[in-house]
């Protein structure tokens, strides 16, 4: 479900890149970049919680803000995802 | 290369001279294991611990002219002494000594303090004119020797390292706020300030004079570009002409700097720069050349294959030491005792172990290619600004965004960062482009997120503080008229270099197993070549150290030559987390530490440490915060709350 999808990513954000107690609640919509919250490698350290958490396989042209920089994005990006069929690679 | 320490003024206190300057000496027998000397007087004292590299029979310090009205204490190595010691010798001075020390004190009989634009060499050091009643204090142009100082009362203290200073008498640690927001954001204090309040740094190319009529600090020397569009400064040789200066250049200064009477080895990275110093050596000084490296379990950081490669095609004697996490981990209290400032990453922690690996062999210097990258436009910073200043000037050019591609090529992780991510955290706004500090904003950005773990209080008695800002103001008024690569280049070489490489990653770490190390591209004259060059000399589109790769050509194999930049990097908050973490670090950084302390929000700091602790993989900005608060914690304990720090037992 979306919404548990949320919840769990939402955590991480939490966890791992919201660390002063008093900045306001990250709201669904909210750009990370623009708030400042993820720096250039930690966009990788998000994809390989993706990866881990939900089974999936981010590819390189899939890291692009439109699918990671905020909340309901990544949430949307990993529903997606997870409804592809499983493609085996032949190497 | 040696330690210093000393007064001027009248005491206070009762304590006797000669009680204090055995205790502030004492502090640095890591700098000086091969004996001491104290001279001490009404108005001034001196003391020395010495670590015998030129003359070692007689050069013994403190030493004073003919007259004794002249004393000097004196850190580092002049490398033109032979010269300037001819032509005081065909002036009609006579020497006791076959030192360099005593060339300083000749010279200053001649000349005054003026006399230190002649020298060429890696110094700091104290002098005292009994005739004029002053003291001067002098560091060397590129600031790799250390000089500190404090006032207590009618006194000025001075000394190599904070930790001789906190044996005087009435002089205590307290950190300084500013110093620490200078260094949670442009990885350094900006001189004279140092993290701790009322003790300054002497920066580079300075001098300090203090006498009956008060006290003064004045540059001696300035590090300054040709303005941008100047035709009368283009240099309009053939290329291999100006390859032939630079040829010339690198080697004298590499000469001079073998002027030993122990013998030299040299650090053998892998890299272009040490790898072209290590050749230049070996044509000049072929016997048995000793080389050292470091390296690391993990290939994101190793370097062992080109090494290796160096030593086969130069055939040096080639031993290096291995690093591992938990030797990072375990060390590294010990480092920071001796950098005596918070750090941002862990590399000094390898280079400490490098140096007692050299002292074990039985080395006591060594030459090493710091330096190249500030001079010769080497750091891939330069090569970002370059390409994000073309992308401001297009900003819908896709382009141009494929350039941002080819940057960073060494990390294994960022080959996967998608272009347009790199775009947001490096493309400009105009008001980026106008900013002197243009070059540098995405690395003071993601620095200052550490910032962001302050405590409250401090955040408090920080309040409307800006450094860059101050960074600004400090600038030298003709920095905006200089080519954008000059200006990156000013920025690394007058801050950067002296604030981190040469202290942290150098001197301090190097000192702390008597081992002295020496730097031919940082010889100012190599120093001042490099500043005159053209920029497209140094960075020809986004090809690094062009002329100096030309050079290179001459002495190596032409896959080292063009070899690309490997930035040296450590293991950073993977050493202190997990189950092999080190004991001082989980107590530094629990809450009831963090709390007591001050400096950090505790819930904060845990959130950080669980991160650091149960992510595979962490980026450079929570990687820098994690460093950054532990080696703060572990300096203000050391230094401020556990007394005065006891010098580390030396090895026999």
């Amino acid at each position: 479900m979306q919404a548990d999808i949320e919840t769990t990513i939402r955590q991480f954000i939490e966890d791992n890149f919201l660390f002063r107690e008093d900045r306001t609640a990250l709201s669904d919509t909210e750009s990370l970049l623009d708030a400042g919250l993820i720096d250039s490698t930690g966009v990788l350290e998000l994809v390989v919680f993706l990866e881990r958490e939900f089974g999936i396989a981010v590819a390189d042209a899939d890291i692009v803000p439109e699918n990671l920089d905020s909340i309901s994005r990544i949430a949307g990006y990993v529903v997606r995802k997870t409804a592809e069929p499983c493609v085996s690679s032949d190497s | 290369m040696c330690g210093i320490a000393g007064y001027y003024g009248r005491a206070d206190a009762p304590q006797p001279a000669i009680e204090t300057l055995r205790r502030m000496i004492g502090t640095l027998s890591h700098r000086g294991p091969d004996g001491s000397g104290i001279h001490a007087g009404s108005e001034a004292g001196l003391a020395h611990a010495r670590l015998s590299i030129i003359d070692v029979a007689t050069g013994q310090q403190p030493m004073s002219s003919h007259d004794g009205t002249v004393w000097i204490t004196f850190n580092g190595e002049i490398f033109n002494y032979v010269e300037l010691r001819r032509d005081l010798v065909a002036r009609g001075r006579r020497f006791r000594t076959e030192s360099d020390t005593e060339v300083i004190v000749q010279l200053y009989e001649d000349m005054g303090p003026d006399c230190v634009e002649l020298l060429n060499g890696d110094f700091a050091f104290a002098l005292w004119d009994g005739r004029r009643h002053q003291l001067m204090l002098a560091r060397d142009r590129a600031g790799v020797r250390p000089l500190y100082y404090t006032r207590r009362g009618q006194r000025l203290y001075f000394a190599s390292e904070v930790k001789a200073l906190l044996q005087a008498p009435g002089v205590t640690a307290e950190v300084d706020p500013v110093a620490l927001d200078q260094i949670f954001t442009l990885w350094a204090p900006l001189a004279p300030r140092t993290p701790f309040k009322d003790i300054f740094e002497l920066p580079p190319a300075h001098m300090l004079i203090a006498g009956p009529q008060g006290t003064q600090v004045r540059p001696y020397w300035r590090l300054s570009y040709p303005e941008a569009g100047d035709e009368s400064a283009v240099d309009r040789r053939a290329e291999h002409e100006i390859v032939d200066e630079l040829e010339a250049l690198l080697v004298d200064a590499t000469r001079i700097r073998l002027r030993s009477d122990v013998p030299v080895g040299a650090y053998l990275s892998g890299g272009l720069d040490s790898s072209l110093l290590t050749a230049v050596m070996k044509t000049l000084a072929p016997d048995r050349l000793r080389t050292f490296s470091v390296t690391f379990e993990s290939l994101e950081f190793d370097e062992g294959a080109y090494q290796r490669e160096m030593v086969r095609a130069l055939a040096t004697e080639h031993t290096s030491i291995a690093c591992s996490t938990s030797d990072i981990g375990r060390i590294f209290p010990d480092v920071i005792r001796h950098v005596e400032r918070p750090i941002l990453r862990t590399a000094p922690a390898p280079l400490f172990m490098l140096s007692e690996h050299v002292h074990a062999n039985g080395f006591k210097v060594v030459l090493t290619g710091e330096g190249a990258d500030e001079v010769f436009g080497g750091y891939d910073i330069f090569k970002e600004a370059k390409v994000r200043r073309f992308c401001a000037a297009q900003p819908r050019s896709q382009r141009r965004l494929q350039l941002l591609q080819r940057l960073y090529p060494y990390l294994p992780a960022l080959k996967n960062q998608s272009q347009r991510y790199r775009e947001a955290f490096f493309a400009t706004g105009a008001g980026d482009l106008a900013d002197p500090l243009f070059s540098h904003l995405p690395r003071f950005r993601t620095t200052a997120g550490a910032k962001d773990f302050f405590s409250a209080p401090l955040r408090e008695a920080l309040h409307g503080y800006d450094a860059l800002a101050e960074l600004r103001e400090r600038l030298p008024p003709e920095f905006d008229r200089w080519h954008p690569l000059s200006q990156a280049q000013y920025l690394e070489t007058a801050h950067l270099l002296p604030g981190y490489i040469l202290s942290s990653q150098g001197d301090r770490v190097s000192m702390a197993h008597s081992v002295e190390g020496r730097f031919p591209f940082l010889d100012h004259r190599v120093i001042e070549f490099g500043a005159r060059l053209a920029p497209r000399l140094k960075l020809r589109t986004l090809r690094e150290k062009h002329i100096l790769r030309e050079a290179a050509k001459r002495f190596l194999p032409a896959a080292i030559a063009g070899r690309p930049k490997q930035p040296y990097r450590a293991p950073d908050s993977q050493s202190f987390v997990g189950p092999q973490a080190p004991a001082f670090a989980a107590e530094a950084l629990a809450p009831s530490r963090i709390h007591a302390l001050g400096l950090f929000e505790p819930r904060a700091v845990e959130k950080l440490v669980r991160k650091c602790a149960s992510q595979p993989f962490v980026g450079f900005r929570d990687n820098m915060a994690f460093v950054g608060v532990l080696s703060t914690q572990t300096l203000v304990q050391q230094f401020v709350h556990a007394g005065l720090p006891r010098p580390l037992a030396q090895a026999a």
